[in-house]
């Protein structure tokens, strides 16, 4: 017999019925854990918050954890509009609008790319089909640095070197892995007998894509699109990369720039409104997107 | 049967049938025409570019890439520079710890969300955000929260343990441990999903039977569960080993490789090899190195994952 | 009768599995053939190649006198239905119907027409305009067929289509089917692994195993002179009773049994002695009254009794032998008794011990 330790103990298990007590010792520590490290993972978020909204004065008085005492948003203004890296003083509005210019085109084009490979790679394989995606999914887990030289020559080969449009390509290429694997998957899991349905209705390659395929993978191109949202706005290495005039910086990598200069006063109030604004864009598609985040890591991680 | 009046509409039959076997290179084009942005990828950009790099570690390419073979010239060179050993230093420290406790902390955190709690949506989602942002993001918040002069040092002195000292951006000591914890905060979150998907997809029934057997919750988790979850250890482990080889952007935005080059990491010198210091073959050489780190953690995965599924 | 399909030297390979080997098959015009197997005897492999979605290795197939053996799916006169159904799930009913004619670039009004009559013969004309994840099973089985109606084929091409259904709709569909296959008079290829449907639909059964034919004839057939032990096995529920023994001078023995075969139609004159097996369906053993009539008789001894409602199950002992006898529901046998039963041998299966054919 068990003792009423691990009875108890036991009865808590995930798909057991609920625990007639709701502060027993168990819980307790179940919950004073989650909780604890609840705060540990909230906190830079609110640190952030309450620094942009402080004034110098203050910041450089008092705790970083206590809430503004007098609440000003001067620092957004001047993290958005006037915040200087080298000579430009315009702020952050510049790599946003670099950063989403970079991304709209990326977006359409890998997501394109990413979902009719990952249908030629399901529907119509080919001699040698694995193997290219064989190769592509290694390339995933290759340390990018081995390859940014390489690329370099390509693009100054090509005149892109430098340019919105060579930084583009350099994030189609490289988000092709994970997101052909997630069309790829999506695409192997629908029936075969649909796709031979259509093949007997006389429709072909394209035919099938667009007319039966694309509108039943809706939720994949939404999983689709929220990783490269969050990858092309996020990535910081090609970025410093590929561009060469800080004109057309993107946003993570004018965010830097501008925090980590060494000229002048830190302005710690402007550098955490510059960071927020930074983390914006991602932060508003997680807490939108809620559980076709998850999905989308999920099925990007657990088959690798 | 007609179904029609029109009998010429019996259609399909016919029209150009071929009667002979297509030639292979026609065969399925459509699927090979649009593929071919992928094989491009595949063949000039990954397969091409990195063997491009590793033939160009051997030679002596300074501002520009040129074919004058030196040998082992380049890695010798790397192998005696201290700012290249104290990166390996760094990333084994960092590299160890962090994969230690992301599997620790990601699978803690995901057992006790399995435990039917309350508000299970909101604990997760608070726990995953970090991964949506930028490590220019978080390295940047974690400088500013352990700046030694206004941050979490001086609040905790503030509150009377006036000798308390944890300023890891001006300690070199400790500067790896400053980036742990904010790398730890931004990736622990995905590891805890991963772990929960894993716990969720264990059988009810085997919760059921250790009841009815009565092992304790701790044990179940440890003598059950754990071992029934290797493949999503397995898969945790690979993401967060090629993550720590690649680690770069949170260094440059936390520390800048400081103080002095005490928290530079490989990453950072193939960067600055290539792009700061004209010294090509350098930067080559040290992302060949990384190459061959990455390929001594995937190739036993490999192995374990691919060749144990033939024999099965 | 020409013939609607011909089949000729059909070779199919997987890397070195040979899926289906020098494979010959004729299907009469407005023929219903079934091809019959368990799983795994390439029964629906040969059919994708009829259907032109699996390419064959070698060999031709002819449709209608063309040969199609590389003709695209869509081209060649087939209309096929799935046992998933496949139906475009973003489509309506009628825009599942009239896909395949939108491919072909069949005029609208054409098309209107078409898709009517279709639904009207098989009676779905009030579910036109609903999408398929709005429909019964049997519902949707009845619109994938109507997909290779509109379509205005030779031949039909049915891949397990009562698989998914449940019994009794299973039973209702069956008959249905049988109903539109004499209405329209076409030509049917159906695989199923379900020996009553090949029993109640079939023209001819071509029984498969290995990618290879076992035998090909009509139900009546394939039931009462099963041309080799296995499809003797492998028709009828419950299956056949076999004993071992010999043929000597026209008369079975086994152990100290000996069963003359007056009556029994040999393939060939039997001029050796050799090994060799009897088989007797179980429902082919008379008990009770009939016995006196029948030219064997034996005593068994009652094992075990299956009462199935219809009919009782008896597994009896006959001799050493465990035999299957299957008697009227009604009938009142415990176990432990001692039953006569009697064996026709006319009904009787002999097979060479060795080559497995029927003698």
């Amino acid at each position: 017999m068990a003792d009423s330790g691990t009875m108890t103990a036991a009865m808590t298990g995930p798909r057991g019925p609920k625990p007639k007590r709701a502060f027993n010792r168990t819980n307790i520590m179940i919950y004073g854990t989650l909780i604890v490290v609840a705060l540990y993972y909230a906190l830079p978020l609110y640190v952030m918050i309450v620094t942009s909204l402080k004034g110098l004065p203050e910041i450089q008085m008092g705790n970083i954890f206590a809430p503004p005492m007098e609440i000003t948003f001067e620092p957004w203004v001047k993290a958005w509009a006037q915040a200087c890296t080298g000579i430009n003083c315009d702020g952050l509005s510049r790599g946003f609008w670099n950063s989403v210019r970079i991304l709209i085109p990326s977006l359409i084009i890998s997501v394109a790319v990413a979902s009719v490979n990952g249908y030629a790679l399901s529907m119509w394989k080919f001699k040698g089909s694995e193997v290219f995606f064989g190769i592509l999914m290694i390339g995933a887990f290759i340390p990018y640095q081995i390859m940014l030289y390489p690329i370099v020559i390509l693009l100054r080969e090509a005149g892109l070197y430098g340019s919105l449009t060579g930084l583009v390509l350099v994030h189609v290429a490289f988000g092709m892995p994970i997101n052909t694997l997630l069309f790829r998957n999506y695409f192997a899991s629908i029936p075969e007998e649909l796709f031979k349905a259509a093949r007997v209705d006389g429709a072909g390659f394209w035919a099938i894509f667009f007319r039966i395929m694309l509108p039943m993978s809706l939720p994949i191109f939404v999983v689709s699109l929220i990783i490269q949202v969050t990858g092309i706005w996020n990535d910081f290495l090609f970025g410093v990369t590929y561009i060469s005039s800080p004109d057309r910086y993107p946003m993570t990598v004018q965010l830097n720039n501008i925090v980590n200069s060494v000229q002048g006063v830190k302005e710690y109030n402007v550098n955490m409104a510059a960071t927020l604004l930074t983390g914006l864009v991602p932060l508003v598609i997680y807490f939108a997107s809620g559980k076709l985040f998850v999905r989308g890591i999920a099925a990007g991680a657990v088959k690798g | 049967m007609a179904l029609s009046d029109a009998s010429d509409v019996t259609a399909q039959v016919g029209q150009g049938t071929p009667a002979r076997k297509p030639t292979r290179i026609f065969k399925n084009l459509s699927s090979k025409i649009a593929s071919l942005p992928m094989v491009f990828t595949a063949l000039v950009i990954f397969v091409g570019g990195t063997v491009w790099t590793i033939v160009y570690s051997f030679t002596s390419s300074g501002l520009l890439p040129r074919l004058k073979w030196v040998g082992l010239d380049q890695y010798e060179r790397l192998w005696s520079s201290r700012k290249w050993m104290v990166s390996i230093e760094n990333l084994a420290v960092y590299g160890i710890c962090s994969l230690i406790l992301t599997l620790v902390i990601g699978f803690t955190l995901a057992a006790l969300l399995d435990r039917k709690v309350r508000g299970e949506g909101m604990l997760r989602t608070i726990f995953l955000y970090p991964f949506a942002l930028s490590f220019i993001v978080t390295g940047l918040v974690w400088q500013w929260i352990l700046n030694p002069q206004l941050g979490l040092q001086n609040v905790v002195r503030g509150m009377g343990w006036e000798s308390f000292a944890f300023d890891p951006m001006n300690n070199s000591k400790i500067v790896m441990f400053g980036l742990l914890i904010a790398g730890l905060w931004q990736g622990t979150g995905l590891i805890m999903c991963i772990m929960l998907a894993g716990l969720r997809g264990i059988d009810e029934d085997i919760w059921k039977a250790a009841r009815v057997d009565g092992i304790g919750t701790v044990k179940t988790y440890i003598r059950v569960i754990i071992p029934m979850m290797r493949p999503v250890f397995v898969t945790s482990l690979v993401l967060i080993g090629s993550g720590i080889v690649k680690l770069y952007d949170l260094v440059v935005a936390q520390t800048s490789g400081g103080p002095g080059i005490s928290s530079q990491v490989p990453a950072m010198y193939v960067m600055t090899s290539m792009f700061g210091g004209q010294n090509l073959g350098q930067g080559f050489a040290a992302s060949t190195m990384m190459l061959v780190t990455v390929v001594i953690i995937l190739v036993p995965w490999a192995i374990l994952e691919f060749g144990g599924k033939k024999r099965g | 009768m020409t013939n609607s399909v011909e089949i000729k030297n059909l070779d199919l390979s997987f890397g070195a599995v040979k899926v289906l080997q020098n494979l010959n098959l004729d299907i009469g015009e407005g023929e219903f053939l079934v091809l019959l197997g368990s799983s795994g005897c390439g029964k629906s492999t040969l059919l994708n190649c009829i259907a032109g979605l699996l390419e064959v290795t070698d060999g031709q197939i002819f449709i209608k006198g063309k040969n199609v053996t590389w003709a695209e799916p869509s081209e060649r006169g087939i209309g096929m239905v799935f046992q998933s159904y496949a139906l475009y799930p973003q489509m309506s009913v009628k825009g599942n119907l009239s896909f395949g004619l939108k491919n072909a670039k069949v005029p609208k009004d054409e098309i209107e027409k078409r898709v009517a009559r279709a639904a009207e013969i098989l009676q779905i004309e009030p579910l036109l305009d609903r999408k398929p994840g709005a429909l019964s099973g049997g519902q949707r089985q009845r619109v994938a067929i109507g997909r290779a109606l509109v379509r205005d084929v030779d031949v039909f091409l049915f891949d397990e289509p009562l698989s998914n259904l449940d019994a009794k709709l299973r039973v209702d569909l069956r008959v249905e089917l049988k109903r539109l296959h004499n209405q329209l008079q076409n030509t049917m290829i159906y695989v199923t692994h379900d020996q009553v449907e090949a029993m109640t639909l079939a023209d001819r059964i071509a029984v498969m195993k290995g990618g290879k034919i076992m035998q090909l004839g009509s139900p009546d057939e394939i039931y009462n002179q099963p041309r080799n032990l296995y499809v003797a096995d492998f028709i009828g529920s419950p299956s056949m009773n076999f004993l071992e023994g010999r043929l000597e001078a026209g008369e079975f023995k086994v152990d100290d049994m000996v069963m003359p075969m007056n009556g029994y139609e040999f393939g060939a004159p039997q001029t050796a002695d050799r090994p060799a097996i009897i088989g007797i369906r179980p429902e082919h053993v008379v008990t009770g009254e009939l016995v006196r009539n029948a030219p064997l008789q034996f005593e068994v001894d009652v094992d075990l009794v299956e009462p199935m409602g219809s009919d009782t199950l008896v597994y009896a002992k006959l001799g050493k032998h465990s035999f299957r006898i299957r008697m009227d529901g009604q009938a009142r046998v415990r176990d432990g008794e001692k039953i006569s039963i009697g064996i026709d041998p006319s009904r009787a299966s002999l097979f060479d011990k060795s080559t497995e054919d029927r003698l």
